[in-house]
């Protein structure tokens, strides 16, 4: 037991970060935040890994430390107690490096912070934007509203069209979400584009995603808000610039045509 | 109405004694006895006899939710239900069952630990009591009309506005308002109590860790409990005379509750747990034969906590709209309060070292606790992280967190202090053999039940939700932390059963069973309706070292015999 003791917190270290580098798909959602749809999402996850680590290096450190007493002055092999009461040198030493450790973990998240929030302005690309019909109003960032109510999410695109549950975003453009409710608290959550942000009346949250490559994104509100919280779901799909124009010119006819067609039956 | 001590008289055994004067009121017995007592003993007990019926209702709670979860689209429970059953368990869990809990060992153990014959006010003390009894009566009776299902946060405007029918949320406010009465005005008398009436020679710097861990509490009640006493009593005139403090539609803020609810909703989750470091530094040094290392360090850091503890809240907001600065603050305190928390551990641990470690079952209880609770320490400075917050809050992997911290932290410590003192309260053992299995079955279930719950937060599933679709691949994961419960449970489920078996067939276990440091272990077993017949001068923090070795050798010198 003893002589495997030391050994743990080493194998334990190498299978964290074989999971976390190199199986790095695998390992989202079992032992990492889900990535692969917008840079914010990829950012929280890589900062996740390195705190990861460090935190299992300390569990690991501490829970053989444990053990490791635990077999080794059990009575029967220890049957004298050493009468210490403390050492302040050793107490201190450990106060201190608790605290530098701590210090380093926030030191090192404050440095990343700044690309998980904002949306990195050279890294726009205005080709994606132009060809989204994203005029040069918005600076090449679309904005959507985001409207939270029991039991639905409700998007207001700038060119007025709505659509309900799902969102249609352009791939490569910045989006910047603005979002609120029309009642009760709810959370806009879509793991594979980043945290999530509470939709609560009278307050706006702001958020931003880039979508990397077209496809669908899954998520649900992540704030009991009623009854059929759990079936509150949202998604978006992400789809090339040039069929985003489209949809969204589309969306705003339809809906169009629908006001017109309850006018006139009125 | 404190003892008064005045002889200083050596009786035969040689060990400097006080005697006390006062005779006792004559004692009830049968119900009535336990209903009209006064007695700090037999109060502690109807606390945890209560309170551990509450828990029995609670893991009913959980393991319904459990079930529901154990399949995607299952339908044990309707959405309705489920919120209903997800707002008792937390609910009971957190005011009806583990704050109780300590109320009923600190009442029985601390004025014992500290030389003393009651507690400073022994009436107001069973007052405490009855109030406690009436916000579980209040809560539970709207069982049968509606009950709350808004969660044990109630967050504002689903609470405040016409979003659920029913009146349960009232229900939830009286039990607060009520617990909150037995709470604040228990705490009053613990501090009290520690601050007065410890015996001769008992300083500050001798106070035993668990009477510290008990201060420290004490102080956190009395801060942050008038807060949401205060917070529930604006929601209740919100809902019912028109009032508009959560309102957003009149003006109100929906936040001002969040923010009031978690000055006092973090704080309480150390005092839930405060009291079960102050079990880990009373078992660690008695089974390891060595004293507790770092008394100064370990009694700093409870008050360190208490402190820190009211300067985090909004780390549970860190998803609703904040600035930037206030951000950084809550996460740079959330940090910080690691610090003396991964203090306390080391010093633990360092107790353990070089030790001659006795293997009982409190030991097993405390070690599951260091291992358990460290990790859920360790996700705590996770979610500090505000960017990594608001990918995993709200979702299984904050359940798996504060279960973590709750149950293998606080239960834990709450097991260690049952198997710790069931010797003393009732004079015998609790079945070893018993006792370990029922560890065994607890740290397994356990695991199963709330380690896997972190991956299925980090892959999507929010918490609160009563069910979900097969195509998210959560079955596998939700089926084995729904096995688990129920090994949990068992587990939790025997050591039930051999307190009952216990009581009649245990083994005897005398006055001082563990070799114990602290003055409890002076009084006998179970200790009579005063306590101590004569208390003892206290000449350092393990009195009981001494008071054993003067009994030893008046014995030997022959002029103690009886
Ligand atoms: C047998 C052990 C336990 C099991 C299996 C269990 C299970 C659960 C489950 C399934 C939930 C609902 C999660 C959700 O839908 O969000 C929950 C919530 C909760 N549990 Fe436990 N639990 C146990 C013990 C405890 C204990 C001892 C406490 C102590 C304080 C506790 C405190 C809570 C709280 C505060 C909530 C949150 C309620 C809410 O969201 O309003 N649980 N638990
Ligand atoms: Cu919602
Ligand atoms: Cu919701």
């Amino acid at each position: 037991m003893a002589s495997v003791a030391p050994r743990l917190p080493a194998v334990a270290l190498i299978t964290v970060i074989a999971y976390a580098f190199d199986c790095d798909f695998a390992a989202a959602g079992a032992l990492l935040p889900e990535r692969g749809g917008s840079p914010n999402a990829d950012r929280i996850a890589s900062l996740y890994t390195v705190v990861l680590i460090l935190a299992a290096v300390v569990f690991v450190g501490v829970t053989v430390a444990l053990a490791f007493a635990l077999v080794r002055y059990r009575s029967t092999r220890s049957p004298t107690a050493a009468q210490i009461r403390g050492n302040t040198r050793l107490e201190i030493a450990w106060t201190v490096a608790a605290t530098g450790l701590i210090v380093f973990i926030a030191v090192f998240s404050l440095t990343k912070f700044g690309a998980i929030e904002h949306p990195d302005r050279a890294e726009a690309n205005p080709a994606a934007a132009s060809e989204a019909g994203i005029g040069d109003a918005g600076h090449g960032v679309l904005h959507i509203r985001v409207v939270g109510r029991q039991y639905i999410w409700m998007f207001q695109y700038p060119n007025g069209a709505t659509s309900f549950q799902e969102m249609v975003a352009p791939v490569g453009v910045t989006v910047e979400l603005d979002i609120s409710s029309r009642d009760v608290a709810h959370s806009w959550w879509i793991p594979k584009l980043g945290g999530k942000f509470d939709a609560i009346p009278g307050y706006v949250s702001h958020t931003w995603f880039r979508l990397e490559r077209a496809g669908l994104y899954r998520g649900q509100c992540a704030e009991l808000c009623g009854r059929n919280h759990a079936d509150m779901t949202a998604q978006v799909r992400a789809v090339a610039p040039a069929e985003y124009a489209r949809w969204v010119a589309r969306q705003k006819r339809l809906i169009a045509a629908a006001d017109r067609a309850r006018d006139d039956s009125r | 109405m404190s003892t008064r001590t005045s002889l200083d008289v050596r009786i035969g055994t040689g060990v400097p004694l006080l005697v006390a004067d006062r005779v006792d009121p004559p004692t009830r017995h049968g119900w009535v006895g336990w209903v009209t007592t006064t007695d700090h003993k037999r109060i502690g007990i109807l606390y945890l006899v209560t309170a551990f019926g509450f828990m029995a209702l609670g893991g009913i709670e959980a393991l319904l939710m459990r079930t529901q979860l154990a399949q995607p689209g299952n339908t044990v429970l309707s959405p309705q239900a489920y919120n209903e059953v997800l707002t008792m368990h937390g609910t009971t869990m957190v005011f009806l069952v583990v704050m109780p809990l300590w109320a009923g060992f600190a009442n029985y153990v601390v004025p014992l630990q500290i030389g003393a014959r009651d507690m400073a006010f022994p009436k107001m003390n069973a007052f405490s009591y009855w109030m406690y009894v009436a916000g579980g009566i209040v809560f539970y009776g709207s069982v049968f009309f509606s009950p709350p299902e808004a969660g044990w946060t109630s967050y504002t405007p689903l609470s405040s506005g016409p979003y659920i029918p029913g009146n349960g949320t009232d229900a939830w406010i009286y039990l607060i308002h009520l617990t909150g009465i037995s709470s604040i005005l228990g705490s009053l008398n613990i501090m009290v109590t520690i601050s007065n009436m410890r015996a001769r020679g008992m300083g500050w710097g001798r106070l035993p860790l668990f009477c510290w861990s008990m201060v420290a509490q004490a102080v956190m009640i009395l801060l942050t409990l008038p807060v949401i006493a205060g917070a529930v009593t604006l929601l209740l005139t919100d809902r019912h005379f028109g009032t508009c403090f959560y309102d957003p539609h009149c003006g109100g803020s929906a936040l001002l509750w969040q923010h009031l609810f978690w000055f006092f909703g973090h704080p309480e989750v150390y005092i839930m747990i405060l009291p079960a470091f102050g079990v880990i530094s009373e078992v660690l040094p008695v089974f390891a034969r060595k004293p507790i290392f770092g008394y100064k360090a370990i009694a700093a850091s409870s008050l360190g906590i208490a402190f820190l503890s009211m300067l985090v809240w909004a780390h549970h907001m860190f998803a609703t709209p904040l600035p930037a600065i206030a951000l950084a603050f809550f996460m740079l305190t959330s940090m910080l309060i690691a610090i003396p928390t991964g203090v306390k551990i080391l010093n633990w641990i360092a107790t353990l070292f070089r030790g001659s470690i006795v293997f009982r079952t409190p030991l097993y209880f405390a070690a599951g606790f260091l291992v358990l609770f460290t990790l859920g320490g360790i996700t705590g400075v996770m979610l500090a992280i505000y960017p990594i917050d608001r990918q995993v809050t709200d979702t299984y992997f904050v359940v798996a967190h504060f279960h973590f911290v709750l149950v293998a932290g606080a239960v834990s410590g709450i097991m260690a202090a049952l198997y710790y003192w069931f010797p003393k309260m009732t004079g015998r053992f609790l079945s070893e053999r018993m006792g370990k299995l029922s560890f065994w079955l607890q740290f397994v279930g356990f695991l199963a039940t709330f380690l896997i719950q972190h991956s299925l937060g980090l892959s999507g599933m929010p918490r609160r939700v009563y069910s979900y679709r097969a195509d998210t691949g959560w079955g596998v994961d939700n089926l084995i932390s729904t096995i688990g419960a129920f090994i949990l449970a068992t587990g939790v489920l025997l050591t039930l059963v051999n307190v009952m078996w216990s009581l009649r067939t245990g083994a005897k276990a005398g006055p001082d069973p563990w070799k114990a440091n602290t003055l409890e272990w002076f009084a006998p077993s179970p200790p009579p309706a005063h306590n101590f017949d004569v208390t003892p001068v206290v000449r350092s923090v393990e009195p009981m070292r001494e008071l054993r070795r003067q009994i030893r050798t008046a014995h030997r010198s022959g002029d103690g015999d009886e």
